[in-house]
C-alpha cells in the first residue's frame, strides 16, 4: 500500500463517466504530476483527492484510511488553486493562518507557524498587506504559504503557475521543486504543460480522454511512451510519428519509409522482435532529437542509420535550428546544431539515431512492446 | 487623411456633447421643478399660497408649517402631527429591510454555492415572485396575517414585506455571487470553514456593493409603500405614507397646503438620506471592485 492510494476511482456526472478506473498508488514523498489536455479529468481527480467531489465508485486512501465520504478539512491536504483563491478581505497573515484558526490552533502556535512559513517563502514584508496588493508571483507564493502552514500530508496543486508569465513560470518551477527537496512532501501536481511535468515530477500520470494512459517516471514516458498519444504529447516539438512498413533485411527487422521524392529508405531496428511484423504497417516514432547531422549523432549508440532527404523549412531557434522534411507522406521535424549546415531545398545527409526510435501498432496505436 | 478624420471627429464630438448636456439640463430642470415647489411654499404662510403665485420665493420665512406637519397636525382624528407615524415607519422598514436583505444573501449563498437539484426552478419560482402585482395578493395575505394572528401588527407588515422583497433580493446577492470564484469557497472548506462561517468570514465582507443596492431598493420600496400599509396596518402601525395620505386627504378645514408640503418632504427624507449616505458607498464598492490586479 503506498501513501496516498488511488484505487479503481471512476467518476460520473450523470450518465456520463468522465473518470474511468483511475488506479495510482504514490508513495510517501512523491512528485506526481497529472498531465493532459484540457478536459481529460485531471482537475477531477484532484479534487477527488481533496474531498472537493464526491467518488462515484472505487476507493481514495490516504495513509491507509478510507477518504470516500471524508470532509476536505478532515483529510489533512492543502490545496493551492490556479487563481490562488486568496480571501480579499483577509490580509496576508490572516489568509495564511485562516485554515488554522479554523482547526482551533491557539494564537501564539498560529502565530509562530506563520512566522516560520513566511521566513520559509520570504514574504514577511507582505504580511499586513491585502491581496490585492500583491503581484502574481508573491499572490503565488502567498498561496503556497497558506498550504504549507497546515504541515499536510499531501499537496495538492491545480494548475499553479498557469496564470504566471513565461518568466515567473520557470523562476518559480524551480522554486517549487526545492520546496519539494527540502520539505520532502508528498503531492500531487496538475499540469497541461508537458514541460512542467517533466521538470517536477518523480512520476508523471498523462491522462486523456478520463483514462490514464500512462504512468511512470519522465525517462519512462519519454523513452518508452505506451501509445500514440502519450508519445506525441509530451515532448516539444512532439515525436515524429510516420507510417512504416516493416521488412526483414539479413533476417534483422528494418523500416521502409517513404522520402520525399516517393523512393524508399530502410532504417534497421534495434528492437529485434519487429521481426514478427514482416510485411505489415506500423508506425514509426521518432523523436526530433534523434535525427541529427552525422557529426552530432550519438557517439554510444550502437545503431545510426543514414537518410538523405530533401530539407524544406529550416527554423533557427538560437540553440536549435529545427528542420522540416517529408517522411513517410508527413512533416517530419529534425533538431539540428544550430551551426549545422542546413538550406531549405537542399539534399542534406540526416543520421537517425534508431535506438531510440519505438514502433506502434497502427490498429490499437499503443507500442509494440520489445 | 486620417488626422483629418479625427479632427473632425473630435469637433463633431464636441458639438454633440454640449448638445447632451443641455438636454440633460433641461431634464434636472423638469425633475426639479416639483421639489422646488414644496420646499419653497413648505415655508410660506398659508395666506402666500392660496393668495396665487405658488413658484413665488417666500415673502415672509417660517418653519412654523414643519413644526406643524411634525408634532400638530390632525391625523385622522388625533391632532398628533406625523411624528408617530414616522416611527411605525422605522419600526417596520429596519427589521423588514434587514431580514430581507440578510435572507437575500444567504439564498444566493445557497443557490450558487451549495447547489441542489432543482435550484434552477426553485430560483426561477423566486424571481416569478418579483412579478406578481401587489393587488393579487392583498386578500389571501390578509387572510394569512389573520390566521397568525398578525393583523394589523407592525410585525405583521414586516412578514409581508419581508416575504415581497425577498424574490428581489435573492436576484440580487444571486448574480452577484454568481461570479463569485468558487475556488474560494472550496479553499474555505479545506481550511476547515463551515457553512455560515464561509458565509459570514468570506463571502459577506466581499458583498458590500450589492448589499448597499439591496438596502437602498428595499428601503425605497418599503417606506414607499402605500397599499401594504393601508391594506394591513391597524391604528397604532400606520406607517408614514398612509398617515401623510390622512392629512392631506382630511376633509374639515382649511387645506393648509403648507403644511401638507412640510409633511410630503418629510415622508421623503428618509430615502433621500439612505441615498445619499448609501449611495457613497456603493460607488466607493464599485471601485474598490474594480482595481484588481
Ligand atoms: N459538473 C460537471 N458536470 C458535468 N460534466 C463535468 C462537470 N465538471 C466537469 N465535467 C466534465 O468532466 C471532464 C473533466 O473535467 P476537468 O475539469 O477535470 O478537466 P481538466 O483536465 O482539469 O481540464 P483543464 O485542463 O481544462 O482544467 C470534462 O469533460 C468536463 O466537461
Ligand atoms: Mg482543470
Amino acid at each position: 500500500m503506498g501513501f496516498l492510494d488511488i484505487d479503481n476511482t471512476t467518476k460520473s456526472y450523470g450518465a456520463v463517466e468522465v473518470l474511468h478506473k483511475v488506479d495510482i498508488s504514490v508513495e510517501e514523498g512523491e512528485f506526481l504530476v497529472l498531465v493532459g489536455p484540457s478536459g481529460c479529468g485531471k482537475s477531477t481527480l484532484l479534487n477527488m483527492i481533496a474531498g472537493l467531489e464526491d467518488i462515484t465508485s472505487g476507493e481514495i486512501r490516504i495513509k491507509d484510511k478510507v477518504m470516500n465520504g471524508v470532509h476536505p478539512s478532515r483529510r489533512n491536504i492543502a490545496m493551492v488553486f490556479q487563481s490562488y483563491a486568496l480571501y480579499p478581505n483577509m490580509t496576508v497573515g490572516q489568509n495564511i493562518t485562516f485554515g488554522l484558526e479554523m482547526h482551533g490552533t491557539p494564537k501564539p502556535a498560529r502565530e509562530k507557524a506563520m512566522k516560520d512559513v513566511a521566513e520559509l517563502l520570504q514574504i514577511e514584508q507582505l504580511l499586513d498587506r491585502k491581496p490585492g496588493a500583491l503581484s502574481g508571483g508573491q499572490r503565488q507564493r502567498v498561496a503556497m504559504g497558506r498550504a504549507l502552514v497546515r504541515d499536510p500530508d499531501v499537496f495538492l496543486f491545480d494548475e499553479p503557475l498557469s496564470n504566471l508569465d513565461a518568466k515567473l513560470r520557470v523562476d518559480m518551477r524551480t522554486e517549487i521543486k526545492k520546496l519539494h527537496q527540502k520539505l520532502g512532501t508528498t503531492i500531487v501536481y496538475v499540469t497541461h504543460d508537458q514541460i512542467e511535468a517533466m521538470t517536477l515530477s518523480t512520476r508523471i500520470a498523462v491522462m486523456y480522454g478520463g483514462y490514464v494512459q500512462q504512468l511512470g517516471t519522465p525517462q519512462e514516458i519519454y523513452d518508452s511512451p505506451a501509445n500514440v498519444f502519450v508519445a506525441t504529447f509530451m515532448g516539444s516539438p512532439a515525436m515524429n510519428v510516420v507510417p512504416a512498413k516493416v521488412a526483414l533485411k539479413a533476417g534483422k527487422p528494418v523500416a521502409n519509409v517513404a522520402l520525399h521524392d516517393g523512393s524508399t529508405v530502410s532504417l534497421p531496428f534495434s528492437q529485434n522482435n519487429l521481426a514478427a511484423w514482416d510485411g505489415r504497417d506500423i508506425m514509426l516514432g521518432i523523436r526530433p532529437e534523434t535525427i541529427t547531422d552525422e557529426d552530432a549523432a550519438d557517439r554510444k549508440s550502437t545503431n545510426i542509420a543514414r537518410m538523405t532527404n530533401r530539407i524544406e523549412v529550416t527554423e533557427p531557434a538560437g540553440s536549435d535550428t529545427f528542420v522540416t522534411m517529408t517522411l513517410g507522406g508527413t512533416d517530419v521535424i529534425a533538431r539540428m546544431r544550430s551551426d549545422a549546415d542546413v538550406r531549405p531545398g537542399a539534399d542534406f545527409p540526416f543520421a537517425v539515431n534508431m535506438e531510440k526510435a519505438v514502433a506502434f501498432d497502427p490498429e490499437t496505436e499503443m507500442r509494440i512492446a520489445p | 487623411m486620417s488626422v483629418a478624420t479625427q479632427d473632425t471627429a473630435i469637433r463633431t464630438g464636441r458639438v454633440a456633447r454640449t448638445l447632451i448636456y443641455l438636454v440633460l439640463l433641461l431634464f434636472a430642470l423638469f425633475y426639479l421643478l416639483p421639489l422646488y415647489v414644496m420646499v419653497v411654499n413648505s415655508v410660506k404662510p398659508l395666506n402666500e399660497i392660496t393668495g396665487g403665485g405658488m413658484m413665488n420665493l417666500p415673502q415672509v420665512f417660517t418653519l412654523e408649517p414643519w413644526a406643524k406637519a411634525w408634532s400638530s397636525a390632525q391625523i385622522g382624528v388625533e391632532p398628533t402631527g406625523l411624528q408617530p407615524y414616522f416611527w411605525n415607519s422605522i419600526k417596520m422598514v429596519v427589521p423588514a429591510v434587514a431580514i430581507s436583505t440578510v435572507l437575500g444573501a444567504l439564498n444566493g449563498y445557497v443557490l450558487t454555492k451549495w447547489r441542489f437539484r432543482g435550484d434552477t426552478i426553485l430560483f426561477g419560482l423566486m424571481l416569478f415572485a418579483c412579478f406578481i402585482p401587489f393587488q393579487i395578493v392583498l386578500i389571501p395575505m390578509a387572510r394569512m396575517l389573520g390566521l397568525m394572528g398578525m393583523a394589523g401588527t407592525t410585525q405583521g407588515l414586516v412578514l409581508v414585506h419581508v416575504v415581497y422583497g425577498i424574490g428581489f433580493t435573492t436576484l440580487y446577492f444571486r448574480n452577484y455571487y454568481a461570479v463569485f470564484p468558487t475556488e474560494l469557497i472550496r479553499a474555505a472548506q479545506i481550511d476547515g470553514a463551515g457553512f455560515f462561517q464561509i458565509f459570514w468570514r468570506i463571502l459577506l465582507p466581499s458583498s458590500g456593493p450589492i448589499a448597499v443596492v439591496s438596502i437602498i431598493w428595499q428601503f425605497t420600496n418599503i417606506w414607499n409603500d402605500f397599499l401594504f400599509g393601508a391594506s394591513f396596518a391597524g391604528a397604532n402601525s400606520q406607517p408614514m405614507t398612509v398617515a401623510l395620505n390622512n392629512l392631506v386627504q382630511a376633509s374639515h378645514g382649511v387645506k393648509e397646503y403648507n403644511v401638507h408640503f412640510a409633511g410630503a418632504i418629510l415622508a421623503a427624507l428618509p430615502t433621500l438620506l439612505v441615498y445619499i449616505v448609501a449611495g457613497r458607498y456603493f460607488v466607493r464598492g464599485l471601485m474598490a471592485g474594480s482595481v484588481k490586479g
